[in-house]
């Protein structure tokens, strides 16, 4: 049976999976329900400094797109932080640790971007004995007119600086939460690790509209006849996420910081994945909100019965196993040729691989064979794109298959090269030819 | 009255079931789905290149662009599409063997033995264009040409309608009291309800320039020759208006009856529960007009129903689907008898069926051969169902082959100026979907005719 105990920055948890700081964390109530389910931690939702707590719209908060039969794909949100009194959440903070010692409570915290506010509200922190704490630099949405948020997220010397306060200010544990809504992921990464910081988690939210009412023309979520952007998550977002996650785990500066993935994560296989290119664990939001926390116990069980089939014995064994194999587009291989085939047994025949590649491809695919219907690729033509395979509706009937050292690329007329040769190297590159004189 | 115990009343009843009962069994078979519904089944649809169900359709409805429609929220949209091939696409959505044709080429079955619901789809986008009177197309310029349509069946609908789009006038003669044809007489009343025939043929002459006259018959009232007289072209879409016989002893007792007049009768009856119905029903045959008769006995309250056919299952014209449909509502199917002579028995009223007896068949040699057998099934009640024929006079010297009128390709027949289509031609396949093909693509070879006739002589070099 696969450990599948979750070790991150010190903080233990049964399992790698936590719930991010959302409405699904908000309160007592919630996070217990959560902790029944089997959740391993939680990420409390945003506190803000002491005060008159923020307010919400009174209308719609959510927006959402769909897939086939109506599947939530997408999710867009202008919720702000919690609207709960401060000494509220921290008391049942307080109370919920005590009586679940075993499971992870960090506290995620919004506070001015001022020396004072943060020093005032993390001793408050600390005194409820939670795990650790993350910096929400990521909100794309309302708080960042307040100068907070993505506001900070998107200046790396403003993430370096808060860092910075709070490791001076507390001794738990700081996670950085990142905000993708910045050109390239790893400049605020390596700010929050010059800061001091113990790890990052990303990605928070998207800025997004997810769609117009074409009556009203009126952003959705609609609140009286307007909209404004809002944070976007959910399995739409996953690929964004896991290339950032990688970008930050391979980044010389910043390798090793250890990562909390998040992003769109549904199902355990999304998790491993997050977990193979670099994350020490997972946070999730839009799948709990959408299907509630029970499936969590699809994910334990999940990742657990993989890692028993595979022999992965902890998660150290999946932890970064992904992450030597992201390398840059230069240094991919030129020299493997692959072709698509497909399984005329498991074919349905519904053409989607023909009339793909006919129109917007390389026209490698028949679509009738001596009269009759029939799809079967034509290697001469083919550049091994891929793209019937993600078209075909039937898993597995297309396949990518490489051609073997010494064989004929039919399309080229050369024999496969056995050995590896990239852009860098390349004739046609000026770059490699200026090299080679 | 003759009574076993307290079972149901012997002999051929009328009100055998409650007002409930007669309500629920001709209720719509399929209800319209709903927009959820429409909405969950078009996003099966895979939008396949060159699509085979569009292949398969006798009127080429181009099947994943409407499904499409619908799944983006535009089934008006998606009604235009139906239309543009098929006039009559809200009846054929109800009554199409869609088992047999787009649904059994659907990729789907291929994937998991389940094809995309087209014949529903079409009927939800159909009927809300319907519902809304939105009609699609306008009349051309007035052409000055009239054409009579021989008709009011789907063949005859569908020609008069593409027709009128040409700005030709059409005047169809219709020998009965309804115009519809098959679709307002000879369809299972489970499978059109609310008067959906007649309100189908409104919403196709609405288009204008077509005048229905009802009980001119072809033969009685008028001839061939009169027509082309008096016409610029005449497009013939006539039924099957004969019933084959048995031949056999007994067929004239009370009690043994044509399938299509009673599934007719049914049609028109608005109050189901005057309809007379044996308690012991048989149907003779293996098409369609056999299980419509066979269920909508069982419907009306027969106690006991059964289909004879005097070959397999395989053999059997009605679909699979329909012959479960039938087995469902609890008619027995059974294969391999067929007819020999029918019993009768002297009542109050004079003789009546009393049952028939039937003869084992079995294939030797590739021939159909009485094994000599026999059995007796009890029976109030007889319906013939083995099949119809072309009966018409009228038509002068027109060519036949078979018993039907000889058609080309466009449907142009051996007399100059004179069209035909639908179950009367040598190719029909006595479905309504073929008789709107063959109705829509004779007004198109019409009009090209019509207009090639009317070209100034200088425009033939």
């Amino acid at each position: 049976m696969a450990d599948i105990r979750n070790n991150f920055v010190g903080i233990k948890s049964p399992n790698p999976f936590w719930l991010a700081s959302a409405p699904p964390t908000d309160k007592a109530y919630n996070v217990e329900r959560a902790f029944k389910a089997g959740w391993g931690g939680v990420v409390w939702k945003t506190l803000g400094e002491e005060g008159p707590p923020v307010v919400n719209v009174n209308g719609p908060r959510y927006g959402a797109i769909w897939g086939a039969d109506r599947r939530l794909l997408g999710l867009n949100n202008i919720e702000l932080i919690t609207d709960r009194d401060l000494y509220t959440n921290l008391r049942e903070m307080k109370e919920v640790k005590k009586n679940w010692p075993d499971r992870a409570i960090v506290a995620s915290i919004m506070v001015p971007c001022e020396e004072q506010a943060w020093k005032a509200i993390l001793p408050l922190v600390e005194e409820t004995e939670v795990d650790g704490i993350e910096l929400n630099f990521g909100c794309p949405h309302g708080m960042s007119e307040r100068g907070m948020g993505s506001a900070v997220g998107q200046v790396p010397e403003y993430i370096e600086m808060v860092v910075r306060w709070c490791k001076q200010y507390t001794r738990m544990p700081v996670i950085t939460k990142l905000t993708p809504n910045i050109s390239d992921i790893r400049h605020p990464a390596r700010a929050a690790k010059r800061g001091g910081t113990d790890a990052v988690s990303l990605i928070n939210t998207i800025s997004s509209i997810v769609s117009v009412d074409l009556d009203t023309f009126s952003p959705n979520p609609s609140v009286g006849g307007k909209g404004s952007h809002g944070g976007y998550c959910g399995p739409a977002v996953k690929p964004i996420a896991l290339n950032m996650v990688a970008e930050i785990a391979r980044d010389p500066e910043t390798y090793g910081l250890p990562i909390s993935g998040i992003g769109g994560i549904t199902t355990w296989r999304d998790a491993a994945e997050f977990l193979a290119l670099g994350a020490g664990n997972v946070q999730v939001c839009t799948a709990a909100m959408t299907y509630g926390f029970k499936i969590v116990q699809e994910m334990i069980t999940g990742l657990s019965d993989w890692m028993d089939e595979k022999g992965h014995r902890s998660l150290d064994d999946i932890i970064c196993r992904a992450v030597p194999n992201v390398t840059d587009w230069q240094y991919l291989n030129l020299n493997y040729i692959a072709k698509a085939h497909i399984d005329q047994d498991a074919c349905i025949k519904c053409g989607r691989c023909h009339i793909a590649c006919e129109d917007t491809s390389h026209q490698a695919i028949t679509s009738m064979v001596d009269g009759v219907r029939h799809f079967e690729v034509m290697e001469e033509e083919c550049v091994g794109c891929n793209l019937c395979v993600n078209v075909c509706p039937v898993e597995n009937c297309i396949t990518m298959e490489a051609l073997p050292a010494g064989e004929l690329d039919r399309r080229t007329g050369k024999v496969v090269d056995p050995t590896y040769a990239n852009w860098t190297q390349h004739p046609n590159n000026p770059m490699a030819r200026q090299a080679a004189e | 009255m003759e009574r076993l115990g307290n079972g149901p009343k012997a002999g051929i009843e009328a009100g055998r079931l409650t007002a409930a009962d007669y309500e629920a069994n001709f209720a719509d078979l399929h209800p319209r789905l709903d927009r959820h519904e429409a909405l969950v089944e078009s996003d099966r649809c895979y939008f396949c290149y060159d699509a085979p169900c569009m292949t398969a359709c006798p009127t080429s409805i181009d099947i994943p662009l409407f499904i499409r429609q619908i799944q983006t929220g535009n089934p008006i949209g998606s009604a235009k599409t139906i239309f543009d091939q098929n006039i009559l696409g809200g009846m054929c959505a109800r009554v199409c063997p869609t088992e047999t044709l787009c649904e059994q080429a659907c990729v789907r079955n291929t994937a998991e033995d389940k094809p995309v619901e087209i014949g529903r789809l079409q009927r939800y986008s159909t009927d809300i264009a319907m519902e809304q009177g939105r009609q699609f197309y306008s009349r051309k310029a007035p052409t000055g040409k009239t054409i009579a349509v021989v008709g009011a069946g789907p063949a005859g609908l569908a020609a008069a309608h593409r027709l009128a789009m040409h700005g030709h006038s059409v005047v169809v003669l219709e020998a009965r009291e309804k115009a519809g044809g098959l679709n307002e007489y000879g369809i299972a009343t489970y499978k059109a309800v609310d008067d959906f025939a007649a309100r189908e043929v409104d919403y196709v002459t609405a288009i204008g320039g077509i005048e229905i006259r009802n009980g001119q018959a072809l033969g009685r009232d008028f001839s061939l020759s009169d027509l082309t007289a008096q016409y610029d072209a005449v497009f013939l879409g006539m039924g099957l208006a004969g019933v084959n016989g048995l031949g056999i002893e007994g067929e004239s007792l009370t009690g043994v009856e044509d399938a299509v007049d009673f599934i007719a009768a049914l049609r028109q009856a608005k109050d189901k529960s005057v309809l007379p119905v044996g308690r012991r029903v048989v149907v003779l045959g293996g098409g369609m007009t056999a299980i419509d008769a066979a269920i909508q006995s069982k419907l009306l309250g027969a106690e006991e129903v059964t289909i004879c056919y005097r070959r397999g299952k395989e053999n059997m014209n009605a679909s699979p689907y329909e012959q479960d449909l039938a087995t469902a509502n609890g008619v027995i199917i059974r294969h391999w008898l067929a007819p020999k002579s029918i019993i009768g028995k002297d009542g109050p009223n004079g003789a009546h069926v009393a049952g028939i007896e039937v003869e084992y068949t079995a294939m030797r040699d590739g021939r159909l051969i009485g094994t000599g057998e026999t059995g007796v099934i009890a029976a109030d009640q007889i319906f013939k169902a083995i099949g119809q024929t072309f009966s018409a006079s009228g038509l002068g010297a027109l060519q036949f082959e078979k018993g039907k009128i000889v058609v080309d390709p466009e449907g142009r027949t051996s007399i100059e100026g004179v069209w035909a289509g639908g179950d009367c031609i040598g190719t029909g396949e006595d479905l309504t979907v073929s008789a709107v093909a063959q109705g829509r693509d004779a007004a198109e070879s019409i009009a090209k005719a019509l207009a090639a006739a009317a070209q100034p002589a200088t425009a033939v070099a």
